[in-house]
């Protein structure tokens, strides 16, 4: 009986000392947020070449994808993250407060760590029957809008700090004027949605709503390949500039030794290779002469950044999306 | 008739079994659990309390307890009728209704939600006749109620088969012969026998359903104050990384639950020794 015990957890102990001995050097694991599974798959072979002539090795890249904040407490609850790649600082800056990721991550990377961009837009149905142009349009009577959970989620959240940006840059503009503002339009929403995706199933196949707020990316993914011909994408005048932030987890890297590749890893994202595709996939490449080669893919548009306007995510969230900030303020008026 | 009482038994090593169960139990319910009253003691009563009183909170306990009720009730109903179906008449295709039965356990609760917000949304091939009757059932707290159903189902009827497979055809036919009209037959005869099993059925798929996320999230809309259950609260608590703030919520689930548990375990026990009293032997059907 305790022979079998011991032979038993002597076995799982090689093991995961053999698995460990295979991970260290020359595999990454990339922690990432729900709907970049596209982008990294077509990033990962790129690297892979390229780490394959630079250094003549051949490497692993391994993914784990799901809501972002979920995979930042998995990360400091110990999944073995070499890089996090996310949608949002707030969930970076969690990690820099675990002392997982460095107090400045956001400047060992140019361009605030961000190696391309997106942005809010409108996709509506043909013809934009409801004549949606601007923010302005969406909190019009009888308008059905849908997004993600404007709380709970990424990219609701930036739907919601565009639209209060809106209004704040509107005559008169202020605090109290936005979240009335935001109040109007959230009231339109039949529903929030769990997700991105879900609330792009739930505009195009459940077809409700008169219009769909989704990053720019998603959007022309839908506009060009999954219902090409039935939905526009429509620009507002003005919308935010979402960032993605990129970080190596210093602790998880110096430990297996994967810092060299990681930085690798991460600096290519900015070379042309790396910024191409994510053209590719409908993100704002950073590179100007990427930019320039899809600009027909990327119309301009005003936008401006949570930094400028709100003073940066760690100002941000807590004003607006913690318990008692200003989304549970619009609820609680009624 | 009686239960065994013999005290011989024919395994031994009641010592190991029941070391292995207490450690067993231990690693998986009770330490997850203690972890959690103690994150939750971080709270002071004041602070646990406006956390567990707020407006959202209590809406979200209304919609979560109020359509699990809703769903376990007509699961108790319907799931009496499958489980009748399947133990009392064989029909060609008993065996494949048999196996629908367990859908709902090996589905991954994701992907019923999205399956039936597909369904019943007002394009959907349910939701468009409902749309036109009127009645809203996706992306409402009605669709709540619809995901519920649709994951406790297997839970009443799995409980209830062994039961009625135990009741002899010829009991039914004994009360008739000695002159029970069909309702007297059910409801002296045969729902004294099942009862306990039905009540256990009904508490597994009100608990299973008091904690469900995954599947009702896609089809529930997920407004403030109308259709947000109480896991969604703790899941957006999380997403501000506030994990005591969820665990005060978790405990409040908890405790109704566990009270609502004790309840029904009551009902059942006092339904169970009433049963016992009068038995049929004293010559209630005569």
């Amino acid at each position: 009986m305790f022979r079998a015990t011991r032979q038993f957890f002597t076995s799982v102990a090689l093991s995961l000392f053999a698995l460990s001995v295979l991970a260290e050097g020359n595999s990454l694991l990339n922690v990432s947020y729900d709907v970049s599974r596209d982008f990294y798959k077509d990033y990962n072979p790129v690297f892979q070449r390229h780490w394959k002539t630079v250094s003549g090795e051949s490497i692993e890249l391994k993914q784990s994808h799901a809501g972002s904040s979920k995979q930042v407490r998995a990360v400091a609850d110990g999944l073995e993250a070499d890089v996090v790649t996310m949608n949002q600082a707030s969930d970076v800056d969690f990690l820099a407060e675990k002392g997982l990721v460095a107090r400045d991550y956001a400047r060992k990377f140019p361009n605030n760590a961000s190696p391309y961009t997106s942005t809010m837009v409108f996709i509506v149905r043909k013809g934009n029957p409801k004549a949606l142009k601007d923010w302005g349009d969406l909190v019009r009577p009888g308008v059905q809008i849908i997004l993600p959970h404007p709380k709970n989620t990424g990219n609701g959240r930036y739907t919601y700090l565009a639209a209060w940006g809106y209004a704040l840059n509107q005559p008169g503009g202020n605090e109290r004027a936005a979240q009335d503002f935001v109040g109007r339009l959230l009231k339109n929403a039949p529903l929030f949605a769990a997700g991105g995706r879900d609330a792009t199933t739930t505009f195009m196949q459940r077809k409700m709503g008169d219009v769909l707020v989704s990053f720019e990316s998603e959007a022309e993914l839908i506009a060009r390949e999954f219902g090409k011909g039935e939905f526009e994408v429509v620009y507002p005048s003005v919308s935010i500039l979402s960032e993605f932030p990129v970080a190596i987890v210093d602790k998880v890297v110096d430990r297996k030794g994967t810092r060299k590749l990681a930085q690798a890893y991460l600096d290519y994202l900015w070379s042309p290779p790396g910024q191409e595709t994510a053209a590719q996939n409908y993100l704002r490449p950073r590179n100007p002469e990427t930019l320039k080669k899809y600009a027909t893919q990327f119309p301009a548009i005003r936008t401006f950044t949570v930094d400028e306007v709100f003073g940066g995510w760690a100002k941000a969230f807590p004003a607006h999306f913690k318990d008692g900030g200003s989304f549970d303020q619009i609820y609680q008026q009624k | 008739m009686s239960a065994s009482t013999s005290r011989s038994r024919v395994l031994p090593g009641f010592g190991l079994s029941l070391g292995c169960t207490l450690v067993y139990l231990s690693l998986l319910i009770l330490l997850p659990l203690s972890g959690l009253a103690f994150k939750a003691s971080h709270l002071s009563l004041a602070e646990f309390w406006a956390i567990a009183s707020g407006e959202r909170a209590l809406a979200s306990y209304r919609v979560t307890f109020g359509a699990s009720l809703l769903a376990a009730t007509a699961n108790a109903f319907f799931g009496l009728i499958v489980a009748w179906i399947l133990v009392r008449y064989s029909f060609p295709g008993k065996r494949a209704i048999d196996a629908l039965v367990d859908l709902p356990f090996a589905l991954p609760t994701a992907v019923a939600g999205i399956t039936l917000a597909t369904l019943y949304a007002g394009n959907g091939w349910i939701g468009r006749h409902l749309e036109s009757l009127g009645v809203k059932v996706a992306f409402t707290p009605l669709g709540i109620v619809v995901a519920l159903t649709f994951i406790g189902l297997p839970f009443v009827v799995r409980t209830l088969q062994p039961v009625i497979e135990d009741i002899e055809p010829e009991v039914e036919e004994a009360a008739a012969s000695l002159g029970a009209s069909r309702l007297q037959t059910f409801s002296r005869v045969l729902l004294p026998a099942i009862f306990p099993a039905l009540v256990t059925g009904f508490t597994l798929a009100l608990s299973r359903s008091i904690g469900e996320y995954g599947s009702v999230i896609f089809i529930a809309g997920n407004l403030p104050l109308i259709s947000e259950i109480t896991p969604l609260l703790i899941i957006s608590k999380l997403e501000q990384y506030d994990v005591v703030g969820a665990t005060a919520l978790a405990m409040v689930m908890l405790m109704i639950s566990f009270v609502m548990l004790l309840v029904v375990n009551g009902l059942q026990w006092w339904a169970a020794s009433r049963h016992r009293g009068d038995g049929p032997s004293d010559g209630e059907v005569r």
